[in-house]
């Protein structure tokens, strides 16, 4: 397993578990170490209900996590999200009585950036996100995939520093996906962001990210953690490469295992 | 005029005619004694539109129904935001609101009467106890179908507490809130009149009731349409609101 200096990291787990309580306690993640390097793109694969957005809960700081530490730019996270990471979640989470626009700027107005500035960026983000001909749409007029586009980019306009992305992609088509996947990139590279992707998909974590880590089923646990050694420079083009196949080829030897047990064994 | 506009009013023209056909049927089979005929209602409604006596009546309904919505739409928003957020006392409370609004509120009338005595208050309390439950339900349930996610992204995007109740919160539970106090509006205007019956010497209520009292068919048929009128439309504006904040 590659291991990288401390001093690198950008965000720390040690020992992160969560356990929701309640009559049956539901044992969803960990124990977890993990140490996002600065400027890194990481994804995390592993089989449905493993624990992948209860990780990405307790590393933003929405959740606390039941034992162990976490930590970003070397303080403690615990009990709110601090400033400098953006999420973005599984679920739509448009809000249904704003425009696009007004979506996108949302988080910015009550951070207090002046209007000038908000008017800068969103305009950037709607471009940057292809939704300039949607600017004054209401979400219910939208598809499924571009309303988690104006989720990105309500997001992005924050400029996040650790940007951390639950299935973004998860209600897109292969080819869109791919493209966007693309403009990930291309964000990730202009903005020197360190980002986490959460994905069900082999072969968008294989093309996108410099390393990959694989869940166990639940209690999710890393298995595997993959380094792909891809140039910065990249882009979906990469599925033509023989690395590109060895690596998903790695990615699905890991999580076979477990995806039958997730299968096998229903959770109750 | 678009198709849909058309449609609509279509709609309307045809419920309008049924509710005439209902009317005359009516008529027909129970004659002059009990319910008066579409054109001599009207021509008396007529009448009544242009009796300074009748405005003062409407005056009184208004005036109660006004004081009563006022205080079933603050309170039961008021009380449904608190238990809507508050899981644990609203899943106290739903129960008890549910069955306390099934109850047939008619049994309750010997006792208001009693605390509230004849007049404005009884009206208001009668308009009170119909609409301020339903609103209420309505409020908590808009409160509960908030999708968790939009609260998690308020936390994400790191708004205060009183900035996410006012610009998350309050606007994503505003569809349903909107159709409770349509909901309420109607009711609370039915606990009015019903008050004006039981406990008033003044209103439309009162106008309906002393109508069958003094076998005034004619009074009884034409306030009831007026009453009827005026509630069809101030439904359909609050539709109209209702499909406006109701997105798509
Ligand atoms: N609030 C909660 N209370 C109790 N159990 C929960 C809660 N949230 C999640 N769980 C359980 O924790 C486990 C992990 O859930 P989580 O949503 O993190 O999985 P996931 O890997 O993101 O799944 P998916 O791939 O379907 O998105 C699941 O078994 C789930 O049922
Ligand atoms: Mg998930």
């Amino acid at each position: 397993m590659p291991t990288r200096k401390a001093a690198d990291a950008h965000a720390v787990l040690r020992g992160v578990t969560r356990i929701y309580p309640g009559g049956t306690p539901v044992h969803a993640l960990g124990p977890i170490d993990l140490d996002l390097a600065q400027g890194e793109f990481f994804s995390v694969v592993g089989p449905s209900g493993c624990g992948k957005s209860t990780l990405l809960d307790v590393l933003s700081g929405l959740s606390p996590p039941t034992e162990g530490s976490v930590s970003f730019e070397g303080k403690t996270v615990a009990g709110q999200v601090p400033e400098g990471i953006g999420v973005v979640f599984q679920e739509d989470a448009s809000l249904p009585w704003l425009t696009v626009r007004d979506n996108v700027a949302f988080g910015l107005r009550h951070a207090g950036t002046d209007s000038a500035e908000v008017d800068r960026r969103v305009s950037y983000a709607i471009g940057f996100m292809g939704l300039q001909d949607f600017t004054g749409a209401y979400p219910s007029q939208l598809s499924g995939g571009m309303r988690q586009r104006v989720c990105i980019a309500r997001t992005l306009v924050l400029q996040p520093r650790l940007i951390l992305l639950d299935e973004p992609f998860g209600a897109l088509d292969q080819q869109t996906r791919l493209l966007m996947g693309d403009e990930l990139l291309r964000l990730w590279r202009e903005t020197d962001a360190t980002v986490l992707l959460i994905t069900h998909a082999l072969d968008e974590a294989a093309l996108l990210s410099d390393r990959v880590g694989v869940m166990s089923a639940r209690p999710g646990r890393f298995i595997d953690l993959v380094e792909t050694s891809w140039a910065r420079e990249r882009d979906s083009r990469i599925v033509s490469d023989p690395a590109f196949g060895t690596v998903t080829g790695r990615l699905w030897a890991a999580l076979r295992p477990e995806s039958m047990k997730a299968i096998g064994r229903p959770q109750p | 005029m678009s198709r849909l506009t058309f449609n609509r009013f279509a709609d309307s023209l045809i419920l309008v005619v049924a509710i005439l056909a209902v009317w005359v049927g009516l008529h027909a089979y129970a004659g002059d004694s009990a319910i008066s005929a579409p054109a001599t209602t009207f021509a008396f409604a007529g009448r009544l539109l242009v009796q300074p006596s009748f405005w003062t009546h409407v005056a009184a309904t208004m005036e109660a129904f006004a004081l009563a919505f006022a205080i079933s739409a603050a309170g039961g928003v008021a009380l449904g935001l608190v238990l809507g957020v508050r899981r644990f006392a609203g899943d106290v409370a739903e129960p008890i609101l549910g069955s306390l609004y099934t109850i047939p509120k008619v049994t309750l009338y010997p006792l208001m009467l009693l605390v509230f005595g004849l007049g404005m208050s009884a009206k208001v309390a009668f308009g009170v106890i119909h609409g301020v439950i339903p609103i209420m339900l309505f409020t908590i349930a808009a409160v509960r179908n908030i999708p968790p996610v939009l609260l998690r992204t308020a936390r994400a995007l790191r708004l205060a507490p009183v900035k996410t109740a006012t610009s998350v919160l309050v606007p994503a539970a505003m569809p349903e809130v909107v159709t409770g106090l349509r909901v309420g509006f109607a009711l609370t205007l039915l606990g009015v009149l019903i008050g004006e019956m039981f406990a008033s010497q003044r209103g439309l209520g009162f106008l309906i009731i002393n109508g069958i009292n003094n076998h005034d068919v004619r009074m009884t048929t034409a306030v009831t349409l007026l009453v009827v009128i005026f509630a069809v439309a101030a439904n359909s504006l609050l539709l109209a609101f209702d499909r406006r904040v109701h997105h798509g």
